[in-house]
This record gives C-alpha cells, sequence and structure tokens, in this order.
C-alpha cells in the first residue's frame, strides 16, 4: 500500500485563501445570514474571455485547482475527483426559472449545460486537457469526503500516482431564500465571529471552492499525509464518541495521540450538540479548532477544514482565529477532522505531519 | 482484500417492465416503452417520445408504504423500489450482519418537485417538505433508510449518463479494497420538465421512435428507471454459501476532454474506457463477447462510441446492441439498468436485437445485432457515456 500525501493546495473561499504564501493573516468579518467568497483576480488564472463566460462556480472550481496544481508543481494529473452538494446552483435556478417563467419557449441551453453536477470536474479536464478518471461525488456533507476516499482507494492501490481532488459549491439566491423557509440560515444577520457561540438555529451560509493534489509521491514541499477518512450515512450524538474511539483504534491511535481536532461547529444551536460530545468529553484535552465561522457553512466546507488542517500540518502555525480552546500545544502531528450537517452524512478524517 | 466482486441480487423498475423478470420478458420479446408523456404538464407533449414508468407517485408511495407526509421525489421512490427488489434478489434479511453500504447514481434528484414547487414554496408551507429533497444526496439517504442502511457508508455519484456505471465501479473497488464486505450499487433518475426542456434546447430529442446506429438516426427519447445490484466479496458468498449472478470483473472511466456535452469524432475518452475496463479485468478485446452499446441514437454519440469500439476491438467486433430504443435514455440510471440486462443476457445466453434499426451509417461498416441472438457468453462489456466528456465501461462475467 503506497502511502497518500496532500502536495498541493487551492483555496477560494470567504477569507483571502487563495494567495497560499498567507496564513489567515487578514481576517474578513461578515455581519450577515448568506456570506460570498472573497475573489481572486480571476483573470489572472483564466483567459479574460473564459473568465466573464463561466459560471461563478465553475470559475471558481477551476481557479482553485489551478491554484493547487500550482502549489504541487505539476501541469496534470491522472485522476480528477469533485465534490458537491449542490452542483451549479445558479444555473440550475436560472434554467428552471425560465421553464416556468415563459412556459418552456424561448430557452437556450447554456444554463442546462452549466447546470450539471460534473460540469466543473469537466470543465477542469477541458482545461488541462486530461484525459484521466473523472468522478463528481453529490451527497451533502460528505461529497468532499467522497472524493478524498475514492483518490486514496485510487492513490494506495497504485491505480494512480498523483490526484486532484476538491469540494465546490455556490450560493443561488432562489436556493437561499427556500432555505430561510426551513430554518437552515440564520434567522437574523450575524457576527461571524461571534456565531459559534450563537444559540439560535440555522447556520451563516458560505460558498467556496477548495483543491487539493493528492499523491503518492512525498515532495519537501508536501503538506500532509492522509491516513484515513470514514463516512456515516448517520450517527446519533451519543454513537458519535463510539464511533471516533473506533475510528483511531482501526488507525493504531487513541486520544492522547491527537494534536489537534477541528470541528465543523456552524453555530446551529441545534446540531453543533453532535461536536460537543467530543469537545466536551473525548477531546475536552485536546487542542479543539474550528473554521466555519470564517467560510460559513456549505456542503463542501468540510474541504475548507482539510485546507486548514493541512496549513497547521505544514506551517506548524495556528492561527488564534481557529482556536476554539487554548492548550499549550507546540507541534501538531495527528490532526483529526469531524464534520456533519443537520445530524447526518457524518465524517473523520485523519492527517499527518509529513 | 476480496479477489472477485460477486453481484447476488438485482432490482429493476423502467418503462419495460416493473421488475427484472418483466423487464426480461420485454427484451426477449422485443417490446418497447416509448410513447408520448402522460404525467407531465409539458408543452413538448406531442414533439417528442419518451420512457415512461406507468406508475403514478402515489402508487409508487403505496408500495412502499410511505403515509401521505413523506417528501419523496419520484426518483426516490423508483431507486428505493428497485433497491428494495435487489436486497430481496440477495436473499438479505439482516442487512446489518456484514459492513454494507450504499453507492447511488443520479442527475435529476428532487428537480420533479422543485420544479412544480419552485415558486409556491414561498408562499404554502404545505410544499416546503420537497425542499430538502431536491439535492443529489437526499435520494440516496432515503433509499439506505428503507434498506436499513443506518451507520455505514452511503453516497451518490453524478457524472451525467455516465453515473450509475460510475457508482459500480466505485463499488467494486470498495469491495476490492475490503472497505466494505457488501455493497447495494445503482441509480436512480425520474422524467422532469428540467431534462427534457434541457436536452430539447440541445436538439437532441427524437420526436419519434430513436434508431441506434442508424444512418438516418435523429435523437435520443428520454426514459426514467431505477437499478440496483448488489455486490458482495468472497468472504460473504464463502460464509453464506451464496448464489451469485455474475462478477463485476473489470472497469473504466476516462475523461473525453472534448467538449462540454458533445462527444469526441474518434471516441477517445469512450476508446480509454473500454481499453481500462479489459485492463482492469486482465482481458484481451478477443475475450468479450458481446457489448451493450451506451447507442442513444444521437448524431453524435453513435458516431463517436461507433469509431471507438472500431478502434479497440479492430475487425473483428464482438456482437453489439443498444437497449435505448426499448427504455429510452434513464440518465444516471442508464449504467445500472443496462449492468441488470448484461446480467441477465449473461445468465440467458441472449443478446437482444437493436430495435428500430434500419440502414448502416455510411462513416463505418459495422452493424449491431438486429434479431435475438442465443449465444454462449462468457462476458459482456457496457458503455455509458455522458456529459462533461464522462466515459464508462464495466465488463461482467460468469466466471470470477
Amino acid at each position: 500500500m503506497s502511502a497518500v500525501y496532500i502536495t498541493g493546495v487551492g483555496s477560494i473561499s470567504s477569507q483571502k485563501t487563495f494567495d497560499n504564501t498567507e496564513f489567515l493573516k487578514e481576517i474578513f468579518t461578515y455581519t450577515d445570514n448568506v456570506i460570498s467568497v472573497v475573489n481572486p483576480n480571476y483573470k489572472e488564472y483564466i483567459p479574460p474571455a473564459a473568465a466573464r463566460r463561466m459560471a461563478k462556480g465553475i470559475k471558481m472550481g477551476v481557479v482553485a485547482s489551478r491554484i493547487a496544481l500550482k502549489d504541487a508543481n505539476i501541469e496534470n494529473v491522472d485522476a480528477i475527483i469533485t465534490g458537491t452538494g449542490m452542483g451549479c446552483v445558479r444555473d440550475s435556478e436560472k434554467f428552471v426559472s425560465a421553464i416556468i417563467d415563459n412556459n418552456e419557449q424561448y430557452l437556450t441551453p447554456t444554463s442546462f449545460i452549466q447546470s450539471t453536477h460534473n460540469t466543473v470536474g469537466g470543465q477542469i479536464a477541458l482545461g488541462l486537457q486530461c484525459k484521466g478518471y473523472n468522478f463528481t461525488y453529490v451527497h451533502a456533507s460528505v461529497s468532499f469526503e467522497s472524493a478524498l476516499l475514492d483518490a486514496q482507494l485510487q492513490l494506495e492501490n497504485n491505480e494512480a500516482d498523483t490526484i486532484l481532488i476538491g469540494g465546490v459549491d455556490e450560493h443561488g439566491d432562489h436556493t437561499i431564500t427556500i432555505h430561510k423557509l426551513i430554518n437552515h440560515i440564520k434567522p437574523e444577520k450575524t457576527e461571524s465571529t461571534k456565531v459559534l457561540d450563537s444559540k439560535t438555529e440555522g447556520a451563516i451560509f458560505g460558498e467556496g471552492a477548495n483543491f487539493f493534489v493528492v499523491s503518492t509521491k512525498k515532495q519537501d514541499s508536501s503538506y500532509a499525509e492522509v491516513i484515513a477518512i470514514q463516512t456515516y450515512n448517520t450517527l446519533s450524538e451519543t454513537e458519535v464518541s463510539h464511533a471516533a474511539q473506533l475510528f483511531l483504534k482501526d488507525n493504531d491511535l487513541t486520544i492522547d495521540d491527537i494534536d489537534a481536532i477541528v470541528l465543523g461547529n456552524n453555530g446551529d444551536v441545534k446540531y453543533d450538540t453532535f461536536y460537543n460530545e467530543l469537545s466536551l468529553n473525548l477531546f475536552k484535552e485536546t487542542q479543539q479548532i474550528c473554521y466555519k465561522h470564517l467560510c460559513g457553512e456549505f456542503n463542501t466546507a468540510s474541504s475548507f477544514g482539510v485546507w486548514l488542517a493541512s496549513k497547521i500540518l505544514k506551517t506548524q502555525e495556528l492561527p488564534d482565529v481557529v482556536r476554539l480552546n487554548k492548550k499549550s500545544i507546540s507541534n501538531f502531528t495527528t490532526i483529526l477532522l469531524y464534520n456533519q450537517y443537520r445530524g447526518e452524512n457524518h465524517s473523520f478524517t485523519l492527517l499527518r505531519k509529513c | 482484500m476480496s479477489k472477485g466482486v460477486a453481484i447476488t441480487g438485482m432490482g429493476i423498475i423502467s418503462a419495460i417492465g416493473n421488475n427484472v423478470a418483466e423487464n426480461y420478458q420485454s427484451l426477449i420479446n422485443g417490446e418497447k416503452g416509448i410513447s408520448r408523456v402522460s404525467k407531465i404538464d409539458t408543452i413538448h407533449k406531442d414533439a417528442i417520445m419518451v420512457g415512461e414508468i406507468a406508475s403514478t407517485n402515489l402508487e409508487l408511495e403505496q408500495q412502499l408504504g410511505l403515509t401521505p407526509d413523506n417528501n419523496y421525489s419520484r426518483t426516490a421512490l423508483l431507486g428505493a423500489i428497485a433497491a428494495k427488489q435487489a436486497i430481496q434478489d440477495a436473499r438479505i434479511s439482516d442487512i446489518n450482519a456484514y459492513k454494507t453500504g450504499l453507492v447511488s447514481a443520479t442527475s435529476v434528484g428532487g428537480m420533479d418537485m422543485t420544479e412544480a414547487y419552485y415558486y409556491d414554496y414561498l408562499e404554502n408551507k404545505n410544499t416546503q417538505k420537497y425542499i430538502e429533497g431536491h439535492h443529489a444526496g437526499d435520494s440516496t439517504q432515503k433509499i439506505a433508510e428503507q434498506l436499513g442502511i443506518k451507520k455505514s457508508l452511503v453516497t451518490t455519484i453524478s457524472t451525467a449518463c455516465s453515473s450509475a456505471a460510475n457508482a459500480i465501479m466505485f463499488g467494486a473497488r470498495l469491495i476490492k479494497s475490503g472497505k466494505l464486505d457488501r455493497v447495494v450499487v445503482g441509480g436512480a433518475d425520474c422524467l422532469s420538465k428540467f431534462t427534457i426542456n434541457g436536452f430539447k434546447t440541445l436538439m437532441i430529442l427524437s420526436d419519434t421512435y430513436n434508431t441506434p446506429f442508424d444512418e438516418n438516426r435523429k435523437g435520443l427519447n428520454l426514459g426514467e428507471a431505477a437499478a440496483f445490484l448488489v455486490l458482495e466479496s468472497d468472504k460473504v458468498i464463502a460464509a453464506e454459501k451464496k448464489e451469485v449472478l455474475g462478477y463485476v470483473k473489470g472497469y473504466g472511466n476516462a475523461n473525453d476532454a472534448y467538449h462540454q456535452t458533445a462527444s469526441s469524432e474518434n471516441g477517445d475518452g469512450a476508446t480509454l474506457a473500454m481499453q481500462k475496463a479489459i485492463k482492469v479485468a486482465a482481458y484481451t478485446a478477443k475475450d468479450i463477447d458481446y457489448i451493450n452499446a451506451h447507442g442513444t441514437a444521437t448524431g453524435n454519440n453513435d458516431l463517436s462510441e461507433g469509431r471507438a469500439i472500431l478502434r479497440v476491438f479492430g475487425e473483428e467486433i464482438p456482437d453489439f446492441s443498444s437497449t435505448k430504443a426499448y427504455t429510452g435514455h434513464t440518465l444516471a440510471a442508464a449504467g445500472a439498468i443496462e449492468a441488470v440486462y448484461a446480467v441477465l443476457a449473461l445468465q440467458h445466453n441472449i443478446i437482444y436485437p437493436n430495435l428500430n434499426f434500419k440502414t448502416q451509417m455510411k462513416e463505418f461498416d459495422i452493424t449491431p445485432q438486429l434479431e435475438l441472438k442465443e449465444k454462449e457468453l462468457h462476458t459482456v462489456l457496457s458503455n455509458s457515456l455522458g456529459f462533461g466528456g464522462n466515459c464508462s465501461t464495466v465488463i461482467f462475467s460468469k466466471e470470477q
């Protein structure tokens, strides 16, 4: 079995994460219940004409992947595997509303073509002229984890050497409107830096694209080794702790071996209780890290969590803004990530310093 | 680790039947399921033909024993029915006795409800339950719930028309790697205004019966369907003394990297996918006895796929046919229903006729199998080619 390393990262989020020379130096704060990405200058990465033509989610995905490839110092890959919870929402909305508003007349294909879930993966392949394996996972909050698991299986079994993986989700106006109706989104504008202390239901909805080059070839510049990923359809609150212990045991680890735990708290009082099971009990003595106050909640937000953990392992720095508690930890070797959304689609991911 | 990926159960619902036996009867009797749209209020009713499943949503709900407050999309209803058939066929009484996962595929997801209630959600609280049912993963989660898969790995793949073939591929690798002992793989897609209008704007829908690989083909018929296979490891087969219907022997996925919706004329992606699948199976091209072609009857697909078949097989092309004249193109479900058809072909040593063919394509000298043919089959190769250049091939075999 080959080891799997993260050798390049590329992130477009609600923070200025597209610049790999920085690590959360300047923090963008928001007072809202829906936040958007901080856009890089897309024209620096793709031709201006293409930048104008591409839908937002596609652009985010294509550019984040370019950043990751450049970071890994490579030009092509053996496979491209993407995760997205909702696909390209803006174009889906555009096409549906046109069907309804125009009574199925005067329609053009562009927004239909750009609405398919695997559009981002297809566009990246076109740009790179990559004829390799190309999959898109679309399973809510484990879409990115499914992509990572697939990549790990292929790399471990020497079916590929280098794979590009990523998670992408974008906002759509109608999608936001209807999710407010069913209390998925905070009813009030909330200061992002304080959202994790919130006592109300719902999350701050975000968007983003986080891409990684994963490879069997370790480099001096590598970020982390991917040790294990496990996803769970459902877990009750009381089952989360047991699942965590079993996951660690399966990897010959104990809680004491974990230098930090990265948790997907999003400030939803109803569902952050799942994270509390770990942070208030099992991992009470562990350095706890959060990130969704920075990037918002979206189906592939956990990819931002993996970006964060990877940067911590490579730089051995822990920005204060992501600390949930303060432990005197000076060295990060093993980081555990846990995520879920509204009590479903749970995941544990283990990363280790190279 | 598992050497073999055994198929022990199958389930299917499509325009040509509500279960495996009915589908098989339609296939051997040449009975098409293509007709005018009846359940969707579309202005294109008289301009297109589709492979629509006879049952209404209410009938499907009753079949599943759902209460009226359910928020199942039609995709979820079809998927749950087919998946439950597969579990029953595999004689599984305790789904959690082994590490069992679910990998499902869909492209439509809950769009049928979204388009019906798009603006109504803003006014009518009663329809808001479908909001959570829109995303692709929701139909898979409902299927998992129906099957009783609670904690295990459950995920969804969406790569347009190759989606379910890719679900089979990922499922096979999960079994081979030992990540799972058993996995239910397949896909479901219902008809929707969204896809009808989407394909209409691309001008690739036929106004009459689709004619795969025919010189005068003029587009596809959309269809709706769901199908699932149960894949089990050597360990489970031995422990439970299971009957094996066939094996997933090889698989390959490649990207055409040519255009967002059209396939390359030389069939690069399809060629690579078939070559990869043959390699994974440790076969040569000569080992393939029958090709269940994607054969959508669009100008582009059949040319591209035909050329790819020539590139892979040269002068000795195995018998091939497309079953899309029977069912229509069921999008994400296509790779799964055709997997069921491939396994049935293996079991019965039957090659299905490529219906509606009249004139050979002028670009090459190949003709699909036109009549029902009895032939000893050891292997069947199935192609699924999709938007975004996604090309997939799965090889099924009798022997491990």
